[in-house]
C-alpha cells in the first residue's frame, strides 16, 4: 500500500465536500485524510486529498473525482515535488517542575510552539510533515497525553507548477 | 429582462429545451409549478405512483434520445422517485427530475413533508442542485438538460423550495450556460485507433462487443459497417441489445450470465475482442478476471473512469463511441488486404438454424417469446420487467433496432418495464410497444394502468404467468437445494384487474389463443393485458452460475 495525495480545485459552496466524501465511501476508498480551505480565487475551494491503496486504486479515484460536476480539476501530486504539511495541536499535563521543562526543551527541539500555558496543562501546536508530528506525538506518550487534535495533510508543489484551472 | 415567478421561469425553461410532456404527481410543495403548468402547452402525464413517473421518463428518454422529465412533490414524492433515479443513473439514461421542497426557512427544522432528496439521491445522480433563489431557475433548468445528456447520459434532479418557486425575480434565459465542471470527451486518440486497428487487422479471431454506449452515441450503423468490414461476431451486452440487427448474419447475440450459446463460445474463442460502450459489468463477464483472459481487449468508452475499472485492457480509448468506430473504420481500410476468411462463419449459420426453430410445444417461454417477434412489426418497441421474463426475452426475442428493446440491466428493476412502455411509447406513438412481464414484476406498478388507460397510452402488456417470483425459484431449485422460501405468490386474476382498470385483458391458453390476443392488443386503441399461463418450474438456460467463468454455462 503506497500514500497517494491528490491536490483538487472544487466550486466554493454548500455540499460539494458532502459529494466527494460520499463518492468516497460509496466506492469503498480508503481515505486517510481530506481538508478544504478557500483559495485565490472566491469561487473556488481547494481540497487535499490523501488515500491508501494501489496504483490503480489513485487512477481510479483521480478519474471518480473527474466525473464529479463540482470537482473542476484533480492533480496527483509527486512526493518528490511536493511541500507536505499538517498542523496538531497537543495537550499535555504539566503540573510539575520537571515535565514541564522536558516539554519545552521538546517541544524547542521540534520547533514547535507553545501556544498555551495553565497551572496543570500545556498546549503545543506543531507544524511539519506527518512523519515529524508522528515522532512527536510518540515522544509525548510518556506525558499524560490529554488531546490531539491534527488537522490533516495540505500540500502544494514547488516551482512554478501549480493545479491550475483550465 | 422578465419578471416571473419562479415556477412560471421554469415552466418557460423547459418549454425553451423542448420540453413536450413531464411524467410525475403533485403534491403541496410543488403545487405552484403545477398551477404554471396549466397555461403552458407542456402535456402532464399522471402517474400513480412517483417511481413510475421516474420509470417513464426513462422509457421515454430511452426510446426517443431525448432527456425525459419526471416531477414529484417533496418528502415522500420525491423519495418514490429514488429508484427510477438510480435506475436511470445505472444504465446511463438522461433523465431531468424536479422535486418540490419545503420553504427554504423550514429547510432542516424536520418540516411536514421534507426529505434531504440532494443529499440521498447524490450517488444516483450525475448532478444535483438546490434552487436558492428564484432568478437561478433559467440558468439552473439549463445547465440540467446539458448535464444529464452530454457525455455518458444520466439523471440529473433539481430540488426547488416551495418559496422559490413563488419568489418573483427577473429573469434572464441564456442560449448557453457553462458548466466548467462537465469536461467534453476528447477525440479518440489517433495513434491509439491506429494500434486498435493493427490488432483487429492481424486478428484470427475477432470479436465485437457492443455495449448501450453504441446505442446512445447512434453508433449502430458504424458498428455493422466495422463487422463486416472485419467479418467478425458482434455479440452485444444486454444495453446494447439490437444495436445490430439480431438477424444480420454477423450477429450471435447477448453476452453473459444468460447470454446465446453463440454468443458465450464465440466471446470466449476470441484472440482480439473489441469493446465498445460498456463497462465490463458482472451480469455480462460473469468471473471479470476470466473473461477472455487470452485475448486482447481493446475498450473504446466516453468515461474514463469505466476504461481499467472492471477489466484490465491492452489499448483504452476514451471518446464518443461513433467516432471511434469511424476513425478505427479508416484505419482499418488502410490495412485489411484481400477477402477477410470466417472459417466460423459457417458454424454460426449451423447453430443459428437450429436455435431459430420453435421447437417443442406448449406454452413455453422461448416460443411464445419467438411468435410474438413474427407477430410484431420490426420497428416494434420491446421493453421488459425483470428476471426470468427479461432472460427469456434477451435470448430469444431478436431486437431489430437500438432503441426498440428496452430494459433495466444494472439496477435490475422489477416494476420497470410496464412504465417504460408507457414511457416509450408516449416517445414513439407510431410504433407499438410491448411490455414482456412476469407475474411478479408485473404487479409491483401494474397501477400505471390507470394512467395508460385515463391518459390514452395503450401498451401490451404480455405476463408470462409462472405463479412465482420465478429467477428466484429458479436460484433455490438451483443453489438452495429446491427449498422452496417466499417464492409463491399466486398471483390475483389479471384479466380482471385489467378490466377493473378499464384495459383490456386476454388469457391465452394455447399459442392460436395467444397469437390471437396479440392480434387483437395490436388492433385495440387500448391497453391489452395478455396473460400466459406457463410452467411454474421452467429454468431459463443456459446459464452461467455465480462466480463461474463464462466457459462454465450450463443448460446448452
Amino acid at each position: 500500500m503506497k500514500t497517494f495525495i491528490f491536490g483538487t480545485l472544487v466550486e466554493h459552496k454548500p455540499g460539494v465536500l458532502q459529494k466527494v466524501s460520499n463518492m468516497f465511501r460509496q466506492r469503498n476508498f480508503n481515505i486517510e485524510s481530506i481538508t478544504v480551505g478557500p483559495t485565490e480565487r472566491e469561487d473556488v475551494a481547494r481540497m487535499t486529498i490523501t488515500m491508501k491503496g494501489e496504483e490503480e486504486d489513485a487512477v481510479q479515484l483521480e478519474k471518480q473525482l473527474r466525473k464529479l460536476i463540482d470537482v473542476l480539476e484533480v492533480k496527483l501530486l509527486d512526493p518528490s515535488e511536493t511541500v507536505v504539511r499538517e498542523l496538531a495541536l497537543v495537550k499535555v499535563r504539566a503540573d510539575d517542575w520537571r515535565a514541564r521543562s522536558d516539554l519545552v526543551n521538546w517541544a524547542n527541539i521540534f520547533r514547535s510552539r507553545i501556544v498555551d500555558v495553565s497551572p496543570d496543562a500545556i498546549m503545543i501546536e506543531i507544524t511539519g510533515a506527518p512523519s515529524k508530528i508522528d515522532a512527536f506525538l510518540e515522544l509525548m506518550k510518556r506525558f499524560e497525553l490529554l488531546e490531539i487534535s491534527r488537522t490533516g495533510i495540505t500540500a502544494m508543489e514547488r516551482g512554478l507548477n501549480r493545479i491550475g484551472l483550465k | 429582462m422578465l419578471e416571473l415567478s419562479g415556477s412560471r421561469a421554469l415552466v418557460k425553461a423547459l418549454e425553451r429545451e423542448g420540453v413536450s410532456v413531464i411524467f410525475g404527481l403533485p403534491g403541496g410543495a410543488i403545487m405552484p409549478v403545477y398551477d404554471a403548468l396549466l397555461d403552458s402547452g407542456i402535456r402532464h402525464i399522471l402517474a400513480r405512483h412517483e417511481q413510475s413517473a421516474a420509470h417513464m421518463a426513462d422509457g421515454y428518454a430511452r426510446a426517443s434520445g431525448r432527456a425525459g422529465v419526471c416531477m414529484a412533490t417533496s418528502g415522500p414524492g420525491s423519495t418514490n422517485l429514488v429508484t427510477g433515479i438510480a435506475n436511470a443513473y445505472m444504465d446511463s439514461s438522461p433523465i431531468v427530475a424536479f422535486t418540490g421542497q419545503v420553504p427554504r426557512a423550514m429547510i432542516g427544522r424536520d418540516a411536514f413533508q421534507e426529505a434531504d432528496i440532494i443529499g440521498i439521491t447524490s450517488p444516483i445522480t450525475k448532478y444535483n442542485y438546490q434552487v436558492r433563489s428564484a432568478s437561478e431557475i433559467p440558468s439552473v433548468v439549463k445547465k440540467a438538460f446539458l448535464i444529464a445528456t452530454s457525455g455518458r447520459p444520466g439523471p440529473v434532479l433539481v430540488d426547488l423550495p416551495k418559496d422559490v418557486q413563488t419568489e418573483v425575480a427577473g429573469m434572464e434565459f441564456p442560449d448557453k450556460v457553462e458548466v466548467r465542471g462537465l469536461s467534453s470527451p476528447p477525440d479518440p486518440d489517433p495513434e491509439l485507433l491506429g494500434r486498435a486497428a493493427e490488432l483487429l487487422a492481424e486478428a484470427d479471431a475477432p470479436f465485437i462487443l457492443a455495449g448501450g454506449g453504441v446505442r446512445i452515441s447512434n453508433a449502430h450503423r458504424e458498428l455493422v459497417r466495422l463487422a463486416e468490414l472485419l467479418m467478425a461476431p458482434v455479440g452485444t451486452t444486454l444495453m446494447g441489445k439490437g444495436c445490430i440487427r439480431e438477424d444480420h448474419p454477423l450477429s450471435v447475440g447477448v453476452i453473459g450470465m444468460h447470454g446465446s450459446p453463440l454468443a458465450n463460445t464465440l466471446i470466449v474463442k476470441a484472440d482480439v475482442l473489441l469493446a465498445v460502450g460498456t463497462r465490463f459489468a458482472d451480469r455480462t463477464t460473469c468471473d471479470a478476471d476470466a473473461f477472455c483472459k487470452e485475448a486482447k481487449i481493446i475498450h473504446i468508452d466516453i468515461d474514463p473512469a469505466e476504461i481499467g475499472k472492471n477489466k484490465r485492457v491492452h489499448i483504452g480509448i476514451e471518446g464518443d463511441a461513433r467516432k471511434a468506430l469511424v476513425g478505427l473504420i479508416e484505419e482499418l481500410a488502410k490495412r485489411l488486404k484481400g477477402e477477410r476468411s470466417a472459417h466460423w462463419y459457417e458454424r454460426i449459420k449451423q447453430v443459428k438454424a437450429k436455435l431459430q426453430n420453435e421447437d417443442g410445444d406448449g406454452l413455453s417461454p422461448p416460443r411464445l417469446l419467438k411468435r410474438l417477434r413474427r407477430l410484431l412489426p420490426d420497428d416494434a418497441i420491446v421493453t421488459t420487467e425483470v428476471g426470468q421474463n427479461q432472460m427469456w426475452a434477451s435470448l430469444h426475442f431478436k431486437a431489430y433496432g437500438p432503441r426498440n428493446f428496452i430494459t433495466s440491466g444494472g439496477l435490475g428493476t422489477m416494476g420497470f418495464g410496464f412504465p417504460a412502455a408507457i414511457g416509450a411509447k408516449v416517445a414513439r406513438p407510431d410504433v407499438p410497444v410491448v411490455d414482456i412481464a412476469g407475474d411478479g414484476s408485473f404487479q409491483m406498478t401494474m397501477n400505471s394502468l390507470a394512467t395508460s388507460v385515463s391518459e390514452g397510452i395503450p401498451v401490451i402488456v404480455v405476463i408470462l404467468n409462472n405463479r412465482m417470483l420465478g429467477m428466484v425459484a429458479q436460484w433455490q431449485r438451483l443453489f438452495f437445494r429446491g427449498r422452496y422460501s417466499a417464492v409463491e405468490i399466486r398471483p390475483p386474476d389479471f384479466v380482471k384487474i385489467a378490466e377493473a382498470y378499464g384495459a383490456q385483458g386476454i388469457r391465452a391458453e394455447s399459442m392460436e389463443e395467444f397469437e390471437r390476443a396479440v392480434k387483437a392488443a395490436l388492433g385495440s386503441d387500448v391497453t391489452t393485458v395478455i396473460d400466459v399461463p406457463i410452467n411454474p418450474e421452467e429454468d431459463v438456460f443456459p446459464m452461467v452460475p455465480p462466480g463461474c467463468k463464462l466457459e462454465d454455462m450450463m443448460g446448452v
